[in-house]
């Protein structure tokens, strides 16, 4: 990879901005479906309407400018640009070079297609060789096999197994969180 | 019942007016060495001033869940421990604990202040689990937690950056169900 390599661009999806005017519609689809957004988040789950979804992504924009330690990106089809997912770096401490991912694909009909890879190949290079980040961590419910592996597949190991961290559905589940150093990412992407 | 909840052995928790918090805090940031056991970003020395409007504000949140470590001796305040990123619908938050007072120091006092909002966070609040991360560094640190009934439940490699090396910080966990069975034990 050198300079001249775009960090946004993949083969199939491309990396970009939250569009204010078109992104909420389809954000607020991704809410009404709790199967995903369960998947993504701990948080107790409710539908959005597009206004809401808007008045979020404008307070989310506001605190990234305010706090300066994430990086938000969408992820877009290379062609035409639709709104496919989300894949973020935040919670980064600077002095310590650590910092948490999050990659969501929120339409099911957009899962399973590599978009994610795609992705998550372009953001650790971003978090690497852009923000100069030590550590990356993703954590993830136990019950998100699809995540687990994908995160496995880039080199991210187990490193923290929070046991029965997380109740859904009257049953208990770990909450995992994977990691992966600099180095190990480097030594695959030589 | 135990209507005794925030009393333990050797200490118990107390709430304290911001002016108070204020003056103390500001002088437990002068000793580094707390500071960096406290936290992973990087050690300050905060103002009297500025510790308070941040407890005034603070005060307000009805979520917080705050207390100042009183020693039953001699009623003196030797530090803090509270919860936190409570998640009311698994059940679980964070433990974070800290004596400001190095005089009290591997005495106990930090093991007994633990169990005592551990009795808090499973029969008043009603928790499933309990959280923390502690650092490599602190060993201190783990040894009273291990005491208090945590368990290991891993390690993030290198998170911290701290005098030119890399330490780990270390994921401990208490399940509701165990904690539970430690007391019956002690019956």
């Amino acid at each position: 990879m050198s300079i001249s390599n775009s960090l946004f661009q993949g083969k199939h999806v491309r990396l970009g901005p939250i569009d204010h005017e078109k992104d909420p519609e389809i954000v607020s689809l991704w809410t009404h479906d709790p199967a995903f957004m369960r998947m993504m988040y701990t948080d107790v789950q409710r539908p959005l309407s597009p206004w809401q979804v808007k008045k979020e992504l404008e307070a989310m924009e506001k605190s990234i400018e305010e706090e300066k330690n994430q990086f938000h990106f969408r992820i877009r089809a290379r062609r035409g640009g639709r709104l496919i997912g989300f894949a973020e770096v935040m919670w980064i401490s600077w002095t310590n070079g650590s910092g948490y991912t999050r990659i969501g694909i929120g339409a099911s009909k957009d899962r399973r297609k590599g978009y994610g890879g795609e992705a998550l190949g372009m953001l650790l290079r971003y978090a690497f060789a852009e923000l100069n980040l030590y550590r990356l961590t993703a954590i993830i419910p136990e019950y998100n096999p699809a995540a687990l592996a994908l995160f496995a597949g880039y080199g991210f190991r187990e490193e923290v197994r929070r046991r029965q961290a997380l109740e859904r559905d009257l049953q208990r589940w770990d909450l995992l969180q994977y990691g992966l150093l600099a180095s190990e990412w480097k030594e695959m992407n030589p | 019942m135990n209507n005794d909840l925030l009393r333990g052995e050797r200490v118990r928790l107390s709430a304290e007016d911001p002016e108070t918090l204020a003056k103390l805090f500001s002088q437990w940031s002068n000793d580094s060495e707390y500071s960096r056991l406290l936290d992973w970003d990087p050690a300050r020395c905060h103002s009297v001033k500025n510790v308070q409007k941040w407890f005034e504000k603070d005060g307000e949140n009805p979520a917080r869940v705050f207390f100042a470590i009183r020693t039953l001796k001699d009623d003196r305040i030797i530090g803090e421990i509270g919860l936190n990123g409570i998640r009311w619908n698994h059940g679980d938050c964070f433990v974070g604990i800290g004596l400001g007072e190095r005089k009290y120091w591997g005495k106990g006092y930090g093991t007994d202040a633990m169990k005592v909002i551990l009795r808090y966070a499973f029969t008043e609040m009603n928790l499933q689990r309990v959280t923390l991360d502690v650092f490599e560094y602190n060993p201190r640190g783990v040894r009273s937690y291990e005491k208090a009934g945590f368990v290991h439940e891993g390690r993030e490699r290198g998170t911290l950056l701290r005098e030119g090396r890399r330490w780990d910080v270390i994921f401990m966990g208490i399940l509701r169900a165990d904690w539970l069975k430690a007391q019956e034990e002690k019956k």
